[in-house]
């Protein structure tokens, strides 16, 4: 479904990303596991098409997203869910939904069930659509993420750092939701540091350091790696 | 509910008292005033969607707004054109330059598209003030006709010109407040907010950022095509980067990225510096320093201020009934912390 080439990425003179190769097949939930600054989300900017590639190729469902621009490739069925929880603050929960469909938007009937939808699998913002995105606590903020990528219907979505700075109840919860979006069609990558939580989930995973993969494998391998069990589970 | 009521009785208040003003005034001169500030209106908003709900701040738009007046003017007076055939056609060749412009000017972002465009809002009013040829340069146009009859109505007296201006004006607000409260104006904000998180909900940002960019000059267009035709003299002066100032300050003083912040920092900014007259230039040691502190204590202006405190206060209301709530059924509640402690 994406499969990336020797993918290099340069910001001016400095290589952020050297030769990366990795392919998601459809139905996959697959992990970049790795530290801050090992070049996950600079991969998933690349991806988006806000960071072009210095070289290499980017496929997606045989088309190149090289050349694209990121408004096509939302178009086309990417979806990035940013790190952070980049969100409108000063707009209502309802209305980040409905700016999330904005490649819908002129399915009107397509974006209410969409919402259904997303109000499903997060009861709670049901409750706060009237409010402020910005008063949301941070777990209720990363749900509305994920909801509002969710209302682009994506083929392929890109989750960045999901867990990052979230109770570990939550995290819990999180992964839950990513596994039943998973399971009702949408394949998924996810960059984590948190590996443990992430290969539960994950298909196959890779281990990104300084801008390079270093080990790839399905969850299980990865699981039983030594190294991986050092580095990133801590057992 | 309280603040929907206030909202649907203060603007048809407003709207009454605008149409009402001249005969409480009487007085030319105060209509004069008000049918300026009117028009300084129309190219305030429009600055307001550029600057105040996508976050591009234009310095170019007392350039556009001269080429609104000149054009209307020029064909007018040297080309003796209907006014309304001129009139539209100066709309439009404000739109198409501004177009043209925008299409580079776009490609900057920040304090560079605040620099780029000051720079064209100079040459602009460098081309006017030059042009002997074209714009007769500093003599200025002469004789512009006041806007010509529409069906039996005149706009030759004061009182008419007053009118029409205002009911401009109200279309003008209709047409914001349509946009504003739409998924396009959403989009514009979402720009403001982040251009990359736009982008990666799939808004094409060029196209949405060129549109409301045309949009705004539009609207500046329009402000100095009805200037034109009501002062009936322009000299290349209200292309002066001055100009694109004096609205920028009406705005952050009413307050930038709001609705009603161009009506209140228009009236209030024109109406003080009336009424400072007598002060001539060092009106502005006045202004300079409440601008200042304006700018460091309350940047959202007047109105964004007002509406910031009604939040806070439904806020805090909303926080007092939960926790009135959670008091009377403190029992239950005693309950709960004894089960999980």
């Amino acid at each position: 479904m994406l499969k990336l080439e020797d993918v290099s990425v340069k910001y001016g003179s400095f290589t952020a990303v050297h030769n990366v190769n990795l392919e998601v097949s459809p139905g996959q939930i697959v992990v970049l596991l790795g530290a801050n600054g090992a070049g996950k989300s600079t991969i998933f900017k690349t991806i988006s098409g806000l960071n072009k590639a210095s070289s290499g190729r980017i496929e997606f469902e045989g088309e190149s997203l090289n050349k694209r621009s990121p408004d096509k490739i939302v178009q086309s069925g990417i979806v990035q869910c940013a790190e952070g929880r980049k969100l409108f603050p000063s707009m209502t929960v309802e209305e980040n939904l409905k700016m999330g469909a904005y490649v819908h938007r002129k399915n009107k009937k397509g974006i209410k069930e969409s919402m259904k939808h997303v109000f499903e699998l997060f009861p709670i913002l049901e409750e706060k659509q009237d409010d402020m995105a910005g008063s949301l606590s941070g777990g209720q903020q990363q749900m509305l993420a994920i909801g509002r990528a969710l209302m682009a219907k994506p083929k392929l979505m890109l989750l960045d750092e999901p867990s990052i700075g979230l109770a570990p109840l939550i995290v819990e919860q999180m992964f839950e939701v990513i596994k039943t979006i998973n399971r009702e069609g949408t394949t998924i990558l996810l960059a984590e540091q948190n590996a443990n939580a992430a290969l539960k989930i994950a298909d196959k995973g890779y281990v990104f350091e300084n801008g390079a993969v270093v080990l790839e494998g399905t969850s299980d391998e990865l699981f039983a790696n030594d190294e991986i069990k050092k580095a990133y589970i801590g057992a | 509910m309280a603040k929907i009521i206030n909202k649907r009785f203060i603007i048809p208040v407003l709207i009454l008292f605008a149409i009402v003003f001249p005969f409480v005034t009487q007085n030319d001169y105060f209509i004069h005033v008000m049918t300026l500030s009117f028009i300084w209106m129309i190219g305030v908003y429009g600055l307001n969607l550029l600057a105040g709900y996508t976050g591009y701040l234009s310095l170019a738009h007392a350039g556009f707004f001269a080429v609104g007046a000149y054009s209307l003017g020029l064909l007018t007076v040297k080309a003796q054109m209907n006014f309304w055939l001129a009139f539209v056609l100066a709309l439009i060749i404000t739109s198409v330059l501004g177009f043209l412009i925008g299409l580079i000017a776009l490609r900057t972002k920040e304090h560079f598209f605040a620099i780029y465009t000051l720079c064209v809002g100079y040459i602009l009013y460098l081309i006017i003030d030059k042009w002997d040829s074209l714009t007769e340069g500093v003599r200025g146009l002469i004789g512009i006709p006041a806007p010509g009859n529409i069906g039996p109505i005149s706009f030759e007296t004061p009182l008419s010109q007053y009118y029409l201006v205002l009911a401009i004006l109200l279309v003008v607000i209709l047409i914001i407040y349509r946009i504003v409260h739409s998924l396009t104006g959403r989009t514009y904000i979402a720009i403001r907010n982040s251009e990359d998180l736009a982008q990666t909900i799939g808004i094409s940002t060029m196209k949405n950022k060129l549109e409301v960019f045309v949009l705004s000059t539009f609207f500046a267009g329009l402000s100095g095509a009805l200037y034109a035709s009501f002062i009936r003299f322009i000299g290349p002066d209200i292309g002066n980067i001055v100009i694109t100032f004096d609205l920028l300050t009406y705005l952050l003083i009413g307050g930038i990225g709001t609705l009603s912040g161009p009506i209140v920092g228009t009236v209030l900014v024109v109406w003080i510096s009336q009424q400072l007259q007598f002060l001539q230039d060092y009106r502005m040691l006045i202004f300079g320093p409440i601008l200042t502190l304006l700018v460091i204590f309350y940047p959202r202006g007047i109105a964004g201020s007002i509406a910031g405190w009604n939040v806070k206060r439904a806020e805090k209301k909303i926080a007092k009934a939960q926790q009135d709530e959670r008091f009377s059924q403190s029992p239950i509640s005693a309950e709960n912390q004894v089960k999980e402690g």
